[in-house]
């Protein structure tokens, strides 16, 4: 390969060597910041602090999802499968919001390790049905639960 | 070998050729987005848990995907031009950059426009959508350092450069949902895996998706025709084409 174009060739290829060292570099240093939310794990441990404004995201555990009867407040569990952390929020959830299925919190964790959320949002997963096949899916696991069951 | 490469660099010599091949290009690519457009928005069943709002996916995915893979056109463009001083890669680079940058804000737009009724929330901070966000702006900034110099060579040079540079940004973004916790939901079409997604909603998703590549590169060869023509505006190939001043020409 000519000289000049050669010479040219590897400065092309140390700076993209070298820009990916930086922000490789940069995003390792700010590891703790680039996610959005702590883990139960990381709440029930002490990971994240108390009385300031965090998140926290994880599994709604069945069964965990209680109403009040007169206003707009619900509790839950979130869990990783590690933890559970318990949630208080007063407002409208999302539409997409439901026991088992993710969700992510943002408010405060107060001094008995409760979360008071002001803000719920719900994760949806990466798999998409056609309303049929989900309902033959919970039909065939409900029946293979029985089945276990009985 | 070497000669195919050479000659692949000549302006008039891409003008021509591609001259040829658009029209089949074209009709193809607007084929391609109909056929995708009426299935996934009209036919497609809709999804379980989100119903029809999901189907925004059909634009969302698309855009994403050439978002990405526009970057690395206009990055090795960029890179051609550095070490081969070719004059065409030059007009590539420039050419791709704001078809990039209207793709990455349609991402950023129909994932908004997604995530109020499904997440609760227009936007949130999290690794996905800021890295597309930086992405938005690195783009902006190639296109902006292209008008900043006076010189053609200087300003070839500093986009290839941060083009270059921004590189490292896509395999950031694309692996951002598996790296760290994020708000949006890691990939549906996987690399060495079935993408976890009915065949029926698929199928029409990848159509989509083929239409965009080609829409890109029609688009992307009609921008880098109008630069070819005002760049060697002064050749005599180009003025016997478009015709003596005050003619109407091709």
């Amino acid at each position: 390969m000519h000289p000049v174009r050669r010479q040219r060739l590897f400065l092309v290829v140390f700076i993209i060597v070298a820009a990916s060292v930086a922000v490789g570099l940069m995003s390792f240093a700010l590891r703790e910041n680039i996610n959005l939310f702590y883990a139960p794990a990381s709440v029930a441990s002490g990971e994240a602090p108390k009385g300031v404004r965090i998140r926290a995201g994880g599994m709604v555990v069945d069964g965990s999802v209680k109403r009040a009867d007169d206003s707009l407040f619900v509790s839950f569990l979130i869990t990783d499968g590690e933890a559970d952390v318990e949630v208080h929020f007063t407002g409208i959830l999302p539409d997409l919001f439901g026991e088992g299925e993710a969700a992510v919190v943002m408010g405060e964790l107060n001094e008995g390790g409760v979360f008071m959320a002001s803000e719920v949002l719900a994760k949806h997963d990466e798999n998409y049905t056609p309303p049929e096949v989900a309902e033959a899916m919970d039909a065939a696991h409900q029946r293979a639960q029985k089945a276990d069951g009985g | 070998m070497w000669q195919w490469f050479h000659r692949l660099g000549s302006p008039r010599w891409f003008y021509q050729a591609s001259g040829k091949w658009l029209p089949w290009l074209s009709g193809v690519a607007v084929l391609l987005l109909m056929i995708g457009i009426a299935w996934g928005l009209g036919f497609a069943p809709q999804d379980a848990k989100q119903g029809n709002s999901f189907r925004i996916i059909y634009i969302h995915v698309p855009a994403s995907f050439l978002a990405l893979a526009g970057y690395y056109v206009m990055a090795l463009a960029g890179a051609v031009g550095l070490i081969w001083k070719m004059k065409l890669a030059d007009m590539v680079m420039k050419s791709a950059a704001p078809i990039g940058a209207a793709l990455t804000f349609i991402a950023l737009v129909t994932g908004a426009v997604w995530g109020k009724p499904t997440w609760g929330t227009y936007w949130v901070w999290d690794a996905r959508i800021t890295s597309m966000l930086v992405l938005f702006f690195l783009y902006l900034g190639v296109i902006a350092l292209q008008y900043s110099y006076s010189g053609q060579d200087a300003a070839n040079k500093a986009s290839a450069v941060l083009s270059l540079v921004g590189m490292v940004n896509i395999p950031i973004i694309y692996k951002s949902v598996d790296w760290w916790y994020t708000l949006h939901q890691p990939a549906t079409i996987k690399l060495t895996e079935a993408p976890s997604m009915h065949p029926d909603m698929f199928h029409p998703l990848l159509v989509m998706i083929l239409g965009f590549y080609c829409f890109y590169a029609v688009v992307l060869i009609l921008n880098t025709r109008t630069e070819i023509l005002y760049r060697e505006r002064r050749t005599r190939w180009v003025q016997d084409m478009v015709g003596p001043a005050g003619e109407s020409g091709q």
